[in-house]
C-alpha cells in the first residue's frame, strides 16, 4: 500500500495571500527589501507589505514593462527587489524586458506573479495565463518556482530571497488547502518532494495541482493502484534525479499542471525522460486552447485539472 | 568653461572619435553615425562630470550612465577606454567572436558599463530604478540615461518618463541625442516624436535644449540640471549624426554600417588632422 507523507489542516489559503504575508516576514530581516507593483497591490497581496512598509513600496502604475526595468535598475545597486503583477502581464507583457534587462545581465530580481492559470476564473481568458512557465523557463539563468500551498509559498519566498539571481515565482488566486506541515517543511531549491510512495505509476504535479494529485493518489489507492505522487515546486532547475528514479521505478509518468501542456512542467519532465529512461509521459494540463469565464473550481474541472480526471487518466494509462 | 579645459575636452573627443572609427572598422559593422553625434556629451560626462574611478568601476557611490541607445556602444566603449577603464587597443576587437566588447553594452562583462542595453526604451527604465534606489540612499550618486531621438518612439520611454516625474527623481538626467535620423530616414518622416521638449515638459520634466557639440553649452546644461529640485531633467541635444567625419555627417546611410578601407583611411586622416590641429 502507498503511504501518505503529508499533513492536512482545515484552512484554505490562496498562495497570493501567502506571498503577501511572506514579504512582511522577509522585510523584518531584510532592510534592503523593495517591493514594486503595477496597480494591483490589492490583488497580488503586495498590499499587505505596502501597508506595513509604505516607504519601501513603490507603485509603478499600470506599466508592467517599466516596472521590470525599474526592478532591474534597483537590482544593479545591490538591493533586494520583488516586482509583482498578474502572471499574464509579468511574464507576458513584460517578457522582453525580463529577458534583456533582468536575465541577460543576470540581475537579482524576484518576480512575484499572481493570478496564474485558469483558476483566475471570472475575468476570463484575457487574464488566465497558461503560458508563463514556458515563457520564463526558456530564459537563460531564470529560476522558476511554482509552490503548492501556503507553507511551501512562504518557505519558497524566504529561501529565494537568499538566492542571488533572477527568479520567477508563480502564485494563484484560488484558496487551496494547506497540506505541508509548517513545523517540518523545508524548501530546497531544485528538489522535488515525494508525497506518496508507489511503483505502479508516477503522478508529477506542480502548484495548485499538487493537492489534486494527492487526492487522486488516495482514490487510486482505494482501488488498489499505488501511484507515486511527486511535487515539483521548482520547474527550473528541475530535479532530474527524482524524475529519472520515477521513470525507472514506475515505468509511466503523468504530469499535472495548471498551464498549457506545451512548454510547462510536462515538457520539462519529458525533456528529462527522453534523454534518459524513455517512458511514456502523459500530460494533464490546458490543451492548447484559451480558457473562458466562470467560477474557478468548475473551470478547473472542465479542463480536467482535478483529482477525478487524474484518476481517470491514470487508470486509462494502466489499462484499467 | 575655461579655454584650457575646453581644449582638453576637444582633444579627448577627437581621440574618442578615432576610437569609434577603429572599433566600427575593426568590427566591419556597427553604428558610427549615432556614436559620433553623442560623442561630445559622453566625453564631457566621463572626463569632466561623473564621479567615477577607472580603477574601481563598480564603486557603490559612483555616478551611473545607462546608454539607452545601446547601439552606439562604439562611443561608450571608446570613452571608457580613453578614460582608462580598459585598453584603447581593445576597441579594434569590437564585435569579434573572442572579444568582451559585445555589439551592445553588457553589464558585468565590460568595465565601466552600468547596464546591459540594446533593446530600445529599456535603458531609461533601468536608470529610473537606479535613481529611485539612490534616493533611498540619500542621493549619493547621480544617474544619466542617454537616449536616441528615434528611441522616443518606444512607449516604454514614456512609462519611465511618467515614473521619474512621479517619484521626483531629481538625481536623474535623460540626455536625448536629437540628430534627426533613424534607420529608415528622418525621424520627422518615419514617426515624428516632435515636439520633444514639450513632451518632456508635459510629463513633468525640467527641459533644456542645447547645441550638443558646444562644450560650453553642455557644461552649462549639466550645471543647471544639478540645481533642479524635485523633478528630473531632460537635456535635448541638437546634434549632427556622423559629426566629425565629413562624408558621414547627416547621412542616414551611416546609421549602421562600417567604412570600407578607403573610407576608413579618409575618416582617420580627417580626425588625425583635427587632433594635430588641437595639439600643435
Amino acid at each position: 500500500m502507498g503511504k501518505d507523507r503529508y499533513y492536512r489542516i482545515m484552512d484554505k489559503k490562496a498562495t497570493r495571500d501567502s506571498y503577501g504575508e511572506a514579504l512582511v516576514m522577509l522585510a523584518e530581516k531584510r532592510p534592503d527589501l523593495i517591493v514594486l507593483d503595477a496597480d494591483l497591490a490589492a490583488a497580488t497581496k503586495t498590499g499587505i507589505y505596502k501597508k506595513a512598509y509604505p516607504d519601501r513600496f513603490f507603485d509603478c502604475g499600470i506599466a508592467e514593462a517599466d516596472m521590470m526595468g525599474v526592478a532591474a535598475g534597483i537590482a544593479t545597486t545591490g538591493k533586494l527587489v520583488f516586482a509583482s503583477s498578474f502572471a499574464m502581464f509579468a511574464a507576458g507583457r513584460a517578457f522582453e524586458i525580463v529577458r534583456n534587462s533582468i536575465c541577460y545581465p543576470h540581475l537579482n530580481v524576484k518576480i512575484g506573479a499572481t493570478h496564474a492559470g485558469i483558476s483566475v476564473g471570472e475575468d476570463g481568458a484575457s487574464h488566465q495565463c497558461n503560458e508563463d512557465i514556458a515563457l520564463m523557463r526558456v530564459l537563460p539563468g531564470m529560476t522558476v518556482i511554482n509552490p503548492a500551498d501556503d507553507v511551501e509559498t512562504k518557505a519558497a519566498v524566504l529561501a529565494m530571497a537568499d538566492y542571488v539571481g533572477p527568479t520567477y515565482m508563480r502564485f494563484g488566486r484560488l484558496a487551496i488547502p494547506t497540506f505541508n506541515d509548517p513545523k517540518t517543511y523545508k524548501f530546497e531549491l531544485g528538489k522535488g518532494i515525494e508525497l506518496r510512495s508507489g511503483n505502479d505509476i508516477a503522478i508529477i504535479a506542480t502548484g495548485l495541482m499538487v493537492n489534486e494529485a494527492i487526492e487522486a493518489g488516495k482514490i487510486l489507492a482505494e482501488q488498489g493502484i499505488n501511484a507515486r505522487v511527486i511535487n515539483i515546486h521548482t520547474i527550473k532547475p528541475i530535479d532530474r534525479d527524482i524524475i529519472i528514479r520515477a521513470a525507472k521505478e514506475t515505468g509511466k509518468i503523468i504530469t499535472v499542471e495548471e498551464h498549457s501542456v506545451i512548454g510547462g512542467l510536462g515538457s520539462a519532465v519529458s525533456e528529462v525522460v527522453t534523454e534518459t529512461v524513455s517512458v511514456p509521459v502523459i500530460k494533464i494540463g490546458v490543451q492548447d486552447k484559451f480558457g473562458h469565464s466562470g467560477p474557478a473550481v468548475p473551470l478547473l474541472k472542465e479542463f480536467g485539472l482535478c483529482a477525478d480526471n487524474i484518476v481517470k487518466v491514470t487508470k486509462e494509462a494502466l489499462g484499467k | 568653461m575655461d579655454q584650457v579645459h575646453k581644449k582638453q575636452l576637444e582633444i579627448n573627443a577627437a581621440k574618442v572619435r578615432l576610437g569609434i572609427i577603429e572599433g566600427v572598422y575593426g568590427a566591419k559593422c556597427g553604428h558610427p553615425g549615432g556614436s559620433l553625434s553623442i560623442c561630445d556629451t559622453l566625453t564631457y560626462l566621463y572626463f569632466n562630470r561623473m564621479n567615477i574611478d577607472p580603477e574601481n568601476p563598480s564603486m557603490p557611490d559612483r555616478d551611473r550612465l545607462v546608454l539607452s541607445k545601446g547601439h552606439t556602444a562604439p562611443a561608450l566603449y571608446s570613452v571608457l577606454a580613453n578614460r582608462g577603464f580598459f585598453p584603447v587597443e581593445d576597441l579594434k576587437t569590437l564585435r569579434h567572436i573572442d572579444s568582451y566588447l559585445q555589439g551592445h553594452p553588457v553589464l558585468g562583462k565590460i568595465p565601466g558599463v552600468d547596464m546591459s542595453t540594446g533593446s530600445l526604451g529599456q535603458g531609461i527604465s533601468a536608470a529610473c530604478g537606479m535613481a529611485l534606489s539612490g534616493k533611498l540612499d540619500n542621493d549619493i550618486y547621480r544617474v544619466y540615461a542617454v537616449l536616441g531621438d528615434g528611441e522616443l518612439e518606444e512607449g516604454l520611454v514614456w512609462e519611465a518618463a511618467m515614473l521619474a516625474a512621479h517619484y521626483q527623481l531629481d538625481n536623474l538626467v535623460a540626455v536625448v541625442d536629437n540628430n534627426g535620423l533613424q534607420i529608415d530616414g528622418k525621424i520627422s518622416e518615419v514617426m515624428s516624436p516632435y515636439p520633444i521638449d514639450e513632451k518632456f515638459k508635459a510629463f513633468g520634466w525640467h527641459v533644456i535644449v542645447i547645441d550638443g557639440h558646444d562644450f560650453d553649452a553642455i557644461e552649462k546644461a549639466f550645471n543647471e540640471a544639478e540645481t533642479v529640485a524635485n523633478q528630473p531633467t531632460a537635456i535635448i541635444l541638437k546634434t549632427t549624426k556622423g559629426k566629425g567625419v565629413s562624408y558621414m555627417e547627416n547621412q542616414v546611410g551611416w546609421h549602421g554600417k562600417a567604412p570600407n578601407e578607403e573610407e576608413y583611411n579618409t575618416a582617420i586622416a580627417e580626425l588625425k588632422a583635427k587632433l594635430d590641429e588641437l595639439t600643435k
